[in-house]
């Protein structure tokens, strides 16, 4: 059996908690991730997906509940202490690369995240070159001669591909990609895709990957999740995942709801 | 000659203080009013020690040292407390103050016949002084200045400035190195100030009313003059920035403006300074909707000579 990566118990997030605005984003969602597990999350607009994610990095505190990471309680760890173990892709390009510095700076201290950052060594050392080049030319994006250029002067797809392999630079226990691709065009969109899924392959990353597109969530990955209302409603792995197709993914959902809705209007009743 | 002389001492003595604005200012985003309680703290400290026979390069040590707690403190408030920046410099500036005044004693302190750091080259008219010491100073200062920000502390430094969310991500304790920037340039501003107490031979405790525009002024012009730049070159532009900055004030005091009048032209040069990028674009925009119209007007007539 393989080992458990990731666990979280009853983990609830509102907003504006005690306002008549109050939303309870995340209503007790209960799972564990296993090691190599690659998991694709749906859902509308207002699910949980993003409040998720950040409640694992750490960006969005926890109200109840835990999140155990390899056995360690990190619920309350802020996100730089999170990022010994986590890595990160954002939505927006311009989030996961600090503009004004080089390819190379950024790489480097993507190399080094989580670790402390001495006064005594030297930020972007000269021997790690070679290494950030070799990583550059996965891509086949030409931008393994682009070492020193200012990362902010390249394409949200290039930078986006960047980010990408700078989380996996020094390989972290749990991967988060939070929609990657969602503001880059169709074509850079499936190439940084197909990245994704070589680099989670090679490196035996574990990784959770929340997307719009149906079709992506059912192409990638070995499990896939559906949020609804806080709640994970579908959880589909190995066989049933492979074989899965998008009017699958509906009716599941659609059950999923339905069986949401009646448990709600039994607890309406049973309050009346 | 001696109008130039005088605004290169000067304009040296400014620089160290530019660059200390500069690391906030470009590296933080942010304008720290720190800044003109940090630059008499400085002067307070150097010039009250040398008045009491002290050795004058310790006393601008001391000097430097009291404006890096300055910045501890500015940096405290914005980090822990979470007070705006903007708030955290004006309440720090406003204690200082008071410290000031504690640690001078009185408003004014003449340090006329006291040995200052200036006095090693003593051999030489003032202003020549100044500029050797201070020269060698800014020197030290660039070479430590460019070490460390490509350490990797330093590179995590400047991570924070361009993106926090990223830097703490990937690891970097943000807080932490938005401090270590804030102790660094009021280090940098104090010791001007200190400087700028030994140089003109007195500390007062309203000297440092106009740091930040001045300084800022001086980055400006730099970065006016030369675009984009790496940050070694651009602390020279700096550099260079601070002394046309100082010279533009001898013209304008040579053409019989009173020196009472001297802060309402800093703050209308700054504006200028400022406004520029934006008529600059305005100029081209203009250009361009001229040209456009011409070509237009072109392609209608063609148009209408094909008709025919």
């Amino acid at each position: 059996m393989s080992e458990a990566v990731l666990t979280i118990r009853d983990l609830h997030q509102y907003f504006e908690r005690g306002t008549i605005n109050e939303t309870h984003a995340l209503q007790g969602i209960n799972l564990t991730v296993t090691e190599g597990e690659f998991v694709t999350i749906i859902g509308g607009n207002g699910a949980g997906k993003s409040t998720l994610l950040n409640s694992i990095a750490g960006t969005l505190p926890v109200d109840t509940g835990q999140v155990v990471l390899e056995g360690k309680d990190i619920t309350y760890d802020s996100v730089t202490t999170r990022a010994r173990w986590i890595a990160r892709v954002f939505q927006d390009p311009k989030m996961g690369t600090a503009q004004r510095l080089s390819v190379a700076e950024n790489m480097a201290l993507a190399l080094k995240r989580g670790e402390h950052h001495s006064l005594f060594r030297i930020g972007t050392p000269r021997s790690s070159r070679p290494r950030f080049k070799e990583a550059l030319k996965r891509l086949n994006l030409g931008l393994e001669e682009r070492l020193d250029t200012e990362i902010g002067l390249l394409s949200g797809g290039q930078r986006q591909a960047i980010t990408l392999l700078m989380a996996t630079l020094q390989k972290p226990e749990l991967l988060l990609l939070d929609e990657h691709t969602a503001a880059l065009d169709p074509k850079t969109s499936a190439t940084v895709l197909q990245l994704t899924q070589q680099l989670v392959q090679e490196e035996d990353l574990t990784a959770l990957m929340i997307t719009h597109n149906m079709q992506d969530a059912i192409k990638y990955g070995n499990r896939l999740w559906m949020l609804d209302h806080g709640r994970i409603v579908v959880d589909v792995a190995g066989d049933e995942k492979k074989h899965l197709t998008v009017p699958d993914l509906l009716e599941l959902f659609n059950k999923a709801s339905q069986e949401q809705m009646t448990d709600d209007e039994l607890l309406l009743s049973s309050d009346n | 000659m001696d109008i130039l002389l005088s605004s290169l001492s000067q304009g040296l003595i400014w620089s160290i203080m530019a660059i200390g604005v500069y690391l906030t200012f470009r590296i933080l985003d942010i304008a720290d009013m720190t800044a003109e309680g940090a630059f008499p703290l400085g002067a307070a400290f150097a010039a009250s020690l040398i008045a009491n026979h002290a050795n004058p390069w310790l006393a601008t040590l001391v000097g430097m040292f009291g404006g890096m707690l300055a910045g501890l403190i500015s940096g405290l408030l914005y980090t822990r407390l979470k007070i705006p920046a903007l708030l955290t410099g004006i309440l720090t500036l406003t204690g200082l103050y008071s410290i000031n005044l504690r640690i001078m004693g009185k408003a004014n302190i003449t340090l006329l016949g006291q040995q200052t750091v200036f006095s090693a080259f003593d051999q030489f008219s003032s202003n020549t002084q100044v500029i050797i010491v201070g020269s060698l100073i800014v020197v030290v200062i660039m070479v430590l200045l460019v070490l460390f920000f490509n350490t990797e502390m330093g590179l995590a430094a400047r991570a924070v400035g361009d993106n926090p969310d990223m830097s703490a991500a990937n690891g970097v304790h943000v807080a932490n190195m938005q401090i270590v920037i804030y102790m660094i340039s009021n280090g940098l501003i104090a010791l001007a100030g200190a400087l700028m107490a030994q140089s003109n031979g007195y500390a007062d405790i309203s000297m440092g009313v106009g740091t930040i525009v001045i300084a800022l002024a001086a980055i400006i012009i730099g970065e006016v003059l030369v675009h984009n730049l790496s940050f070694g070159k651009r602390l020279i532009t700096i550099i260079v920035g601070a002394v046309v900055y100082r010279l533009i004030i001898a013209f304008v005091l040579w053409l019989g403006v009173d020196p009472n009048d001297l802060r309402l032209f800093y703050a209308v040069l700054l504006t200028v300074l400022l406004a520029l990028p934006l008529a600059q674009k305005l100029v081209r925009q203009g250009q361009r909707r001229r040209l456009n119209k011409q070509h237009i007007a072109e392609l209608v007539r063609n148009s209408q000579e094909d008709k025919k």
